[in-house]
């Protein structure tokens, strides 16, 4: 069903969805994520970190310790710093990331280890260019991952819109440079946007043709980009009128950059992407404070970081927006594992990225990074997550994207799905979807100690991962590349508490098939 | 007035939009809006011999506008008994004084504690404190604009400003002005000298040796980061088949020991620093060593550093020369550009041993250059638009109102720029622009809709009569009636928006729009003379207010709509 279809039945839409006989009510509000992304549009709010963040002073793997003293004893964090997270005693977060602590224990934020991609580039730009692109290491993409999302949901984009269907900007970036990441196959897909106090009423009259030279093409560009700005320009300063702020935000750039993605959201905005930036992460010297390596460059860094989501985050929060939104942070590469004489770190591999909201799954995907005993200049970070899986599971997650659509944003790759939505259980009933293809029922069930799940598969990437009755994932039971065929997987009740539990199997294609279990004494 | 409610507002936007023109619905729009990269142009002249074809107005202006800032009926008129050759000649060689340095325009705002006095240069002062830094910061930029406004007849400013985003430094990051000036006086010594003298030069200088961390590159901990820029960004370039990471980490070790002196403003080489041992290159320096020399010998590294470099001659030429075509002509490089033009200009860089006066020679003589796909193409960036308008349009700066009052213009024509994206001195990174390397929009990043509406904004407030506030003395305006005196007949109705057009526009207008443009002067009626008529009256009686005030109005609303068209924004 298409989007515009959604909105004319609208009012439908208290109808009961049940997941395995089951009403759903663990996802807010009485409704399903697909009623409810169709019905408000989900908003991604991505927050580049530029310059390439050092992920192990941000996030500090706290069993690696002593290896990490032996590798950049002038930087690190002092143990007893460290902030802890609820629920794992294994990493913990810079002592400046109070915010974000706290929104992880309060089951807001989602942190996914060592994310990177293979054959790793250490050029800022070439890297830059890779994440925006989505493309592999050695492939040169002219489309933006977010452009193409774009012209997936917006056929005809950006030429065709805005129209009545849809009258709000594309996607927006706060600033006065559009990024490459919003480049569709047509154009750019996106606004840049640094004000919305002051936008000014653009007239254009008759047009003469464009000569069909270079100038008649830049001349064209431009002209388009005229009657673009024009056309949001009212839109905009509507939506800004309309919206409000709820809370008080701290003086920091890229707060104030949120602070008008809130505003915008808050006014009605349909735009489903925004992209606001923090640079400074290139932290070669001076990366701490000597005199305290608590504080310094990174530490003002992290510390903007951190206050700022919060305080969205507290905003959409006060406003009710909080189920629609989600953000995410990005940076081109990580640092060097072992530091430089100048305190500061070059350029490295991976990094964690942070996704925050509401209804995120407030777990720690992945293990804290192997860190070498006595680490070398030559040493990075091994991958544990490519960042596209990260971005195929928003796609199909938060925007609900078909695996098939999915696929086709990501350049025709599949990637292995994470488990970063707190929906990650599939909520419509289990139906068998071919001989080739199903997840059977636990047997025994309910159990006490000891169960058994059975699947069969058409082959490729399996996963099985277990949710409590909340969605939240718990673990993940199995995951393997298999061949086609019947396979069975134990699971055993460790410490599980009796209640109802769901299982999910999710293949390559991402379809998901979804059981319930249950624990009993 | 907004109306209440979101979804009332969205009814009337779509209500009203139908009575108006759609661009959207031009059938040409949709043609040639950005659907793709622009690659696929026929390139009727791509040749590099001499151009011999009209030498005209057309052909003059685009010179100027390419080698220059802006273009005026002055600069113009400069050219009038040059052959093309000759215009070429004049503008690659003219070799103008240097400047004064930055004056202390600040006096009276914060007295220097250096005791250097008001309307002296600071260049050669102590450091003072952090306040006067600062403001020492701002004069760098005050001066670099008044810089440009005032140029000669020359390519040297618009030079500065390719290797300004040629070897990017930022005064964001390197925030010192004592160490600043003697990077932008390197700059402006080799602007049309010799590209590896400059490479060898930016290596050793203080702003870059902070800002890519050179100063910090010693023995027992190398630091990369120059040793990268200077393999991926200022010689070779990136690529497959090109240098290897173990080639930055064997730089990064001929390069140990260059440190700022801290007590001048200049280098000193630290023998203690540098790591003697010797460096190995991979297979594609064809394994080259360059061989540790001991104590203060080590600094002669650079050069055999250098020569190792340089000698992938090729490859360096033809990376300077792309720069140099995205700079100048156009951001479109395909193979037939690739072949007979860059492989051209790289050719002639190498049998000149580097020089580039040669290059630039070679490339604004040539057919190409005046081929009609390669004029009018270029976006201005806001340092051209910005400079360019106060040019073209005359815009007094407030001389005669004290330096203070003067560099508070030059700084507002910066922050002008900086509000467009482009604030000299602090390129967004060591990349430089995006719009001289970001595929596939180039230099289209100047465009957008953030950047559309303040363009537009500052243009409308230009030619307006409050002008862009400077101070409660000065704002910067065009005098309208001042600019159409510059021009060859203001009386005439019809030479008049001819004249402007060819100053302020790069394409050529077709006559409907010009009868629009017109009916600003005209008021609505059909003979030319209601406007000659009023222009004489004018002439006749230059201190009726009335009558000023009819010419004056109605330039204005022709000129302010001139500005807003799509045109206005190319070169």
């Amino acid at each position: 069903m298409k989007r515009r279809d959604f909105l004319k039945i609208g009012s439908m839409a208290s109808l009961a969805y049940t997941m395995n006989g089951l009403p759903i009510h663990a996802y807010g509000k009485g409704l399903d994520k697909k009623t409810r992304s169709s019905l408000n549009g989900n908003i991604l709010v991505l927050i580049r970190l530029n310059g390439g963040n050092d992920g192990l002073n941000t996030l500090i793997p706290l069993d690696k310790y002593s290896e990490l003293s032996n590798a950049r004893a002038n930087i690190l964090i002092p143990q007893g710093n460290v902030l802890g997270l609820t629920g794992t005693l294994t990493t913990g977060l810079h002592p400046s990331m109070t915010a974000m602590r706290d929104l992880y224990n309060n089951g807001k934020l989602n942190i996914i280890q060592a994310v990177s991609y293979p054959d790793p580039n250490f050029s800022h730009f070439r890297s830059t260019d890779i994440m925006n692109s989505a493309s592999d290491s050695s492939q040169y993409l002219e489309t933006g991952w977010i452009g193409r999302f774009i012209d997936n949901r917006f056929p005809n984009a950006p030429q065709d819109y805005p129209n009545a269907d849809f009258v709000d900007p594309l996607s927006i970036e706060i600033g006065s440079n559009v990024s490459s990441m919003l480049s569709g196959q047509n154009g750019l897909n996106g606004l840049a946007i640094s004000n919305i106090n002051s936008f000014y009423n653009i007239v254009n009259g008759t047009v003469d043709p464009a000569p069909n030279t270079p100038a008649g093409h830049e001349l064209t560009y431009i002209r388009f980009i005229i009657q673009q700005t024009k056309a949001y320009t009212q839109v905009i300063e509507a939506a800004a009128q309309i919206g409000t702020n709820a809370v008080l935000y701290p003086n920091y750039r890229l707060a104030d950059q949120l602070k008008i993605v809130a505003r915008l959201i808050s006014g009605g905005m349909q735009t489903p992407v925004y992209i606001v930036n923090i640079g400074g992460f290139d932290t070669h010297d001076n990366q701490v404070d000597t005199a305290n390596v608590t504080l310094g460059q990174h530490a003002n860094l992290l510390k903007e970081l951190s206050d700022s989501i919060g305080v969205f985050q507290q905003d959409l929060e006060a406003q009710s927006l909080d189920q629609k939104v989600s953000g995410c942070t990005i940076t081109e590469f990580g640092r060097r594992i072992k530091s430089n004489a100048s305190i500061g770190t070059d350029h490295g591999t991976a990094a964690p990225m942070f996704v925050f909201g509401s209804n995120v799954n407030p777990t720690v995907i992945g293990s804290s990074p192997n860190i070498p005993s006595a680490a070398t200049t030559n040493d990075n970070l091994p991958m544990q997550h490519d960042f596209r899986q990260v971005y195929a599971t928003i796609l199909s997650d938060w925007f609900d994207l078909p695996p098939s659509d999915t696929q086709s944003v990501m350049d025709g790759k599949s990637h292995a799905w994470l488990p970063i939505f707190k929906w990650a259980t599939p909520n419509q009933e289990y139906t068998p979807r071919s001989t080739a293809l199903s997840l059977e029922q636990n047997f025994p069930n309910p159990f006490k100690s000891h169960t058994t799940i059975r699947f069969t598969s058409e082959g490729g990437m399996a996963q099985i991962v277990l949710y409590d009755d909340m969605g939240r994932m718990l673990k993940t039971i199995y995951e393997n590349t298999v061949p086609a065929g019947t396979f069975e997987v134990s699971l055993d009740r460790e410490t599980l508490k009796p209640g109802n539990y769901f299982y999910s199997l999710r293949v390559e294609s991402s379809t998901t098939l979804t059981r319930k279990l249950t624990v009993i004494f | 007035m907004c109306p209440k409610t979101r979804r009332g507002f969205l009814d009337s936007l779509f209500t009203s939009r139908e009575k108006k023109y759609d661009i959207l619905q031009d059938p040409l729009v949709k043609k040639y809006a950005n659907q793709k990269s622009p690659l696929g142009f026929k390139h009727h002249r791509a040749s590099l011999s001499a151009y011999t074809g009209t030498w005209g107005d057309k052909q003059k202006i685009h010179l100027l506008r390419r080698t220059m800032f802006g273009v005026s009926p002055a600069t113009l008129n400069a050219l009038s008994s040059m052959t093309m050759s000759q215009a070429v000649d004049v503008i690659i060689n003219a070799a103008p004084a240097n400047p004064t340095p930055p004056l202390n325009y600040y006096e009276n705002v914060y007295a220097d504690p250096t005791l250097v006095p008001l309307g002296s240069t600071w260049v050669n002062a102590g450091f003072g404190d952090t306040t006067v830094n600062f403001y020492r910061l701002l004069s760098i930029k005050g001066w670099w604009i008044q810089n440009i406004l005032n140029q000669s007849l020359s390519i040297e400013e618009k030079m500065i400003f390719f290797w300004h985003n040629y070897f990017v430094t930022e005064s964001k990051v390197v925030s010192q002005a004592l160490i600043q000036y003697p990077y932008l006086d390197l700059l402006r010594q080799h602007a049309l000298g010799n590209f590896k003298q400059l490479v060898k030069e930016i290596t050793k200088n203080p702003m870059m040796l902070l800002y890519l961390n050179g100063h910090y590159n010693i023995k027992n901990s190398p630091d990369e980061n120059y040793a990268r820029e200077l393999q991926e960004l200022f010689t070779l370039g990136k690529g497959t088949n090109l240098w290897t990471e173990d080639d930055v980490k064997a730089a990064a070790k001929v390069l140990t020991g260059f440190r700022v002196n801290s007590t001048s403003t200049g280098y000193v080489f630290s023998p203690a620093q540098h790591d003697s041992g010797n460096k190995v290159f991979s297979a594609f320096y064809n394994n080259h060593v360059v061989v540790g020399q001991p104590g203060a010998n080590g600094e002669n590294e650079l050069d055999d550093l250098l020569n190792m470099i340089f000698n992938q001659d090729t490859t360096v030429a033809k990376h300077f020369c792309r720069r140099l075509y995205r700079f100048f002509i156009y951001y479109d490089i395909d193979t037939i550009i690739e072949n007979d033009i860059i492989s051209g200009l790289a050719q002639t860089l190498i049998n000149n041993n580097w020089d580039v006066k040669p290059v630039l020679s070679q490339l604004f003589k040539s057919d190409h250059f005046y081929d009609t796909n390669t004029m009018d193409c270029l976006i201005r960036t806001p340092l051209d638009y910005y400079t360019g308008m106060m040019k073209t349009f005359v815009v007094d700066m407030p001389g005669s109102l004290g330096l203070e009052e003067e560099y508070k213009a030059y700084l507002k024509i910066a922050s002008l720029c900086e509000q467009n994206g482009l604030e000299i001195g602090s390129p967004p990174s060591v990349s430089g622009w995006p719009a001289y390397y970001q595929s596939p929009q180039y230099h289209e990043m100047w465009i957008n809709s953030d950047t559309i509406p303040k363009r537009m904004k500052n243009s409308d407030d230009i030619l307006s009569t409050n002008g862009v506030y400077v101070t409660s003395n000065f704002k910067l305006k065009c005098d309208v009636i001042q600019f159409v005196q510059t021009l060859s007949d203001p009386s005439n109705p019809d030479t008049l928006i001819d004249d402007c057009l060819k100053y302020l526009f790069a394409l050529t207008i077709s006559q409907s729009k010009k009868d629009e443009f017109k009916s600003f002067l005209l008021s609505g009626q059909a003979q030319n003379y209601y406007w000659t008529n009023a222009w004489n009256d004018y002439i006749t009686f230059p201190s009726n207010t009335t009558y000023e005030g009819i010419v004056r109005s109605r330039l204005q609303n022709m000129l302010v709509e001139m500005c807003r068209m799509a045109e206005y924004h190319l070169s």
